[in-house]
């Protein structure tokens, strides 16, 4: 018996590959399977290779999975670019309209497009080949058909025939892989579940905890990874006092953010690299003028246009420091579905506490991938309001050397928000004494965010793995196969990034840190070496997320070295 | 609030237009306080960055909210604002810099937006703050500090820019005729749509353009200031378009888009309306992930 079953759908965009991908991991979720997808495509409407892939798993999943059990290869591209992922013993299914693979006994072609097309159900070819890796993996087919019988019936004229012709489909494909005798271990039983689960991408997860944080107005520019958010948000949100739009540039959105920060409510937007360094000056504005805002940034390969539709984490630099000038924006990043949907709560709450903006990462990986989580505990849910004026310090705004209460249009204090260094009262000054105190005044307010939590375990290793973001679920599982093996490494994680939490700076002193993230320069690590710690990185910059295998060989080398 | 604080240290020259400007605006949100019965708390003033974006600082009397943002973003913060709280008046004030170079990007889609926003543009055909540099409204041939060989790029035609990005208000004002421009920005501040107050505001270090504007009869200088007449159908777009296509500046409403204006605001409170739309909860969104 196997505990996980890895396939990928690979072939050109357009046809459906990530898709198939979902569909497979849908169906399985639906029969009990722990599931994640990760999937990657070119920034093109249709064409271009593109792959999308579905983990099945007896167990919680962490990572999309280093090698594949199945690859589905539309064509001979998708076959000569995949097959290097594809495990020792691994099967391949192949469209067999297109080409033939002559050399590989473990290779299975299908016509399933020809196929689908003689059964009058041109669209089931991808539930032809979902039938036959589920027969060769040893998937439930009862389990199967069940999903497929819920999926399409949706109460509307014509279902009956649409389930009906779908499940001829996958039991196509069982009857092509059966004839072809090929098969892998049979999977696991799937787990039995006592709490609800739900089937969640990342970007819906962080939507919702925006949403679960009180977000009133969301307004974004479109941008691979991060256009799936505002669409999301342009559906969903969508109550009387509510507002959703799209701006003309990510450099309107931030203003627009400031804007709406300033008029008294909890606002957001989505972008990726290229427009956080569009908005670096509007940042700084709310930096200057504290207003409460929130830019997710869905990280992309950079610089530059860079690679828009691949994953990594080198946006972290730029997220700490995004303007020009003394300021340091509150960093929260995501290493998970879970944390995805927590960290956008707390990234709002944040801005209102402190009053400025906070940058939340998040990655593609993250961002697309779906994945099955137990249903967020709504009663820890907290939606933090910045303090409102009532007219105590007059219009004296920024009076104090820590947050002050903030006045807001429409009631008493009236004020200039101003991005020029400023008095009490927003009037502009120059005055070096003003500049002073008004800087320490906007560094102070950070020491509000001392409630990031953090994880810890072997916390008396000399050596330990303190990775960041997406790369959390590799890593951790990295870990735990060393620690499985005696391997002496502690494990940090916060998704708290700026300010990191402060008991756990101090638990690192002295220790050795190792680090990885998905990019070049080692970014986390430097920040890390920047407050006094022993930090070294451990970098990947392919565009693809570490695959575990890899970096528990990297770690455990160093760890003895 | 700037009489009322030591600390703040900047000042317009003596003669700047943009004084005018203020008075207008001061009478105007004035007198709109007292008819809707509100309080000046309910106004929101955005100013870019420049001589004018000093408006906020400079006015007297009960003071409105002010931002006073970043170069050329006045626009987009007024869109924050307005979409977030359409119960608050917003007026933004720019100068023909910040409006027409920088900022220009921003006014074709707050036209298209139509969010109900006044912006009053302060033109003095030059760079003031950084001490006389050419703006996108410098005149062909100028001498100014970064136009070595007279500026070499043609003077932008702010109206015809405007009706082209389809802007659906327009004013043509002078900073000396403050009760007129009061006026002007009373009404436009009426209009429930996207206005623009444009106004000659002559600087009177770098670009002293009082006389160009009055003319001189003595002289025989025709002035290039006039009053659009009467007889001006402002609804009409052709007939604007001939008024503002020459070298001189008519003066009163040039434009005005025809039928009915309807803001972004009251669109999406509409189609929220006619779609009988809830906010469906966080936990009737999640239910509906629930893995069966």
């Amino acid at each position: 018996m196997s505990k996980n079953l890895v396939v990928r759908f690979a072939g050109e965009g357009g046809q459906g590959v990530v898709g198939g991908a979902e569909l497979m991991a849908s169906a399985a979720a639906s029969g009990g399977y722990h599931v994640l997808t990760f999937s990657t495509f070119p920034s093109q409407i249709k064409g271009g290779p593109a792959w999308g892939q579905a983990r099945i798993s007896s167990e919680p999943i962490l990572t999309p999975g280093d090698y594949l059990d199945v690859l589905v290869a539309q064509n001979q591209y998708a076959y000569d670019h995949n097959l290097e992922d594809l495990r020792e013993g691994g099967l391949v299914v192949y469209n067999s309209e297109e080409f033939e693979v002559a050399d590989n006994a473990r290779a299975l072609g299908i016509p399933a497009d020809r196929m689908a097309r003689e059964a009058g159900n041109p669209l089931a070819s991808t539930i032809i080949l979902i039938g036959a890796v589920a027969k060769m993996a040893g998937v439930s087919i009862e389990a199967l058909e069940a999903f497929i019988t819920k999926r399409w019936s949706r109460g509307r004229p014509g279902d009956e025939a649409i389930v009906e012709g779908n499940i001829n489909a996958l039991r196509m494909g069982v009857e092509v892989a059966e004839k072809a005798g090929l098969s892998l271990e049979d999977l696991d039983p799937a787990p039995a579940h006592a709490e609800p689960r739900v089937l969640i991408r990342g970007y819906e997860a962080a939507a919702l905890g925006a949403m679960a944080g009180g977000v009133d107005s969301f307004i974004g520019y479109p941008i691979s990874p991060a256009t799936t958010m505002l669409v999301y948000m342009e559906s969903n949100l969508v109550g009387k006092d509510k507002f959703v739009g799209q701006a003309s540039s990510e450099i309107e959105a931030i203003n627009a953010l400031v804007g709406t920060g300033f008029a008294g409510k909890k606002v957001m937007t989505s972008t990726a690299g290229p427009g956080v360094s569009l908005m670096g000056e509007g940042l700084g504005l709310a930096w200057m003028a504290e207003i409460p805002l929130v830019v997710v940034d869905v990280q992309r390969g950079g610089p530059a246009t860079g690679l828009p539709t691949k994953t990594e984490q080198s946006d972290l630099t730029m997220a700490m420091n995004p303007g020009h000038g003394d300021m340091s924006t509150p960093v929260i990043a995501c290493g998970s579905t879970e944390e995805a949907f927590w960290g956008a709560m707390h990234a709002l709450n944040w801005a209102e506490r402190y009053q400025g903006p906070v940058l939340f990462l998040s990655e593609a990986s993250i961002a697309e991938r779906a994945q099955d989580i137990p249903m967020p505990d709504l009663s820890q849910v907290v939606d933090e309001r910045r303090v409102v004026s009532k007219g105590e310090q007059g219009n004296r705004r920024y009076a104090g050397d820590g947050v002050s209460p903030f006045p807001v249009p429409g009631g008493p204090g009236a004020y200039v928000a101003n991005a020029s260094e400023h008095d009490e009262q927003g009037d502009t000054t120059h005055l070096p004494d003003i500049h002073v105190t008004m800087t320490e005044r906007r560094f102070k307010k950070l020491e509000l965010l001392n409630d990031g939590t953090y994880e810890a375990e072997n916390t008396d290793a000399d050596t330990v793995v303190l990775t960041w973001g997406g790369s959390k679920g590799s890593a951790l599982a990295a870990w735990r196969e060393l620690d499985a093996e005696g391997v002496k490494v502690g494990w940090y994680y916060t998704m708290f990034l700026n300010p990191l939490p402060a008991k756990m700076l101090e638990e690192l002193k002295g220790k050795r840190i190792l680090v990885p993230e998905l990019n070049y320069m080692g970014q986390f690590a430097a920040y890390l070496r920047s407050k006094g710690l022993n930090a070294e990185a451990i970098t990947q910059y392919t565009g693809l997320p570490f695959k575990v295998a890899d970096l528990k060989a990297e770690i455990k080398r160093r760890v003895q070295a | 609030m700037a009489k009322r604080n030591p600390l703040y240290d900047f000042k317009w020259c003596p003669g700047c237009g943009d004084f005018g400007v203020k008075v207008a605006l001061e009478q105007a949100l004035a007198g709109r306080m007292a008819e809707k019965n509100q309080s000046i708390e309910n106004t929101v003033v955005v100013a870019g960055i420049g001589c004018s974006g000093n408006m906020v600082h400079m006015m007297e009397g009960p003071q409105p909210f002010g931002i006073h943002g970043i170069h050329g973003r006045a626009l987009p913060i007024a869109y924050g604002i307005k979409s977030a709280r359409p119960d608050l008046n917003v007026v933004v004030v720019c100068g023909d810099g910040d409006f027409l170079s920088i900022g220009n990007e921003h006014i074709a889609p707050q036209a298209r937006r139509n969010l109900d926003i006044t912006a009053v543009i302060m033109d003095n055909g030059i760079y003031g703050l950084t001490k006389g540099q050419a703006s996108p409204t410098t005149e062909l041939n100028v001498v100014t500090s970064t136009t070595r060989w007279g500026k070499l790029e043609e003077k932008m035609n702010p109206f015809l820019f405007y009706l082209g990005a389809g802007v659906p208000y327009i004013t043509s004002q002078m900073s000396s005729r403050v009760k007129e421009l009061a006026g002007d920005i009373r009404a436009a501040m009426d209009y429930p749509g996207f206005s623009i107050v444009h106004v000659q505001s002559p600087c009177t270090t770098y670009n002293d353009t009082y006389s160009l504007l009055k003319g001189d009869e003595k002289k025989g200088i025709e002035p290039l200031a006039f009053p659009i007449e009467d007889s001006h159908d402002v609804t009409d777009i052709t007939a604007a378009a001939d008024l503002v296509r020459g070298r001189r500046i008519p003066i009163g409403l040039l434009y005005k888009k025809a039928g009915e204006s309807v803001p972004l605001h009251q669109r999406l409170a509409e189609a929220k309306a006619k779609g009988n739309i809830e906010q469906a909860s966080v936990e009737k969104l999640l239910q509906s992930m629930v893995i069966a």
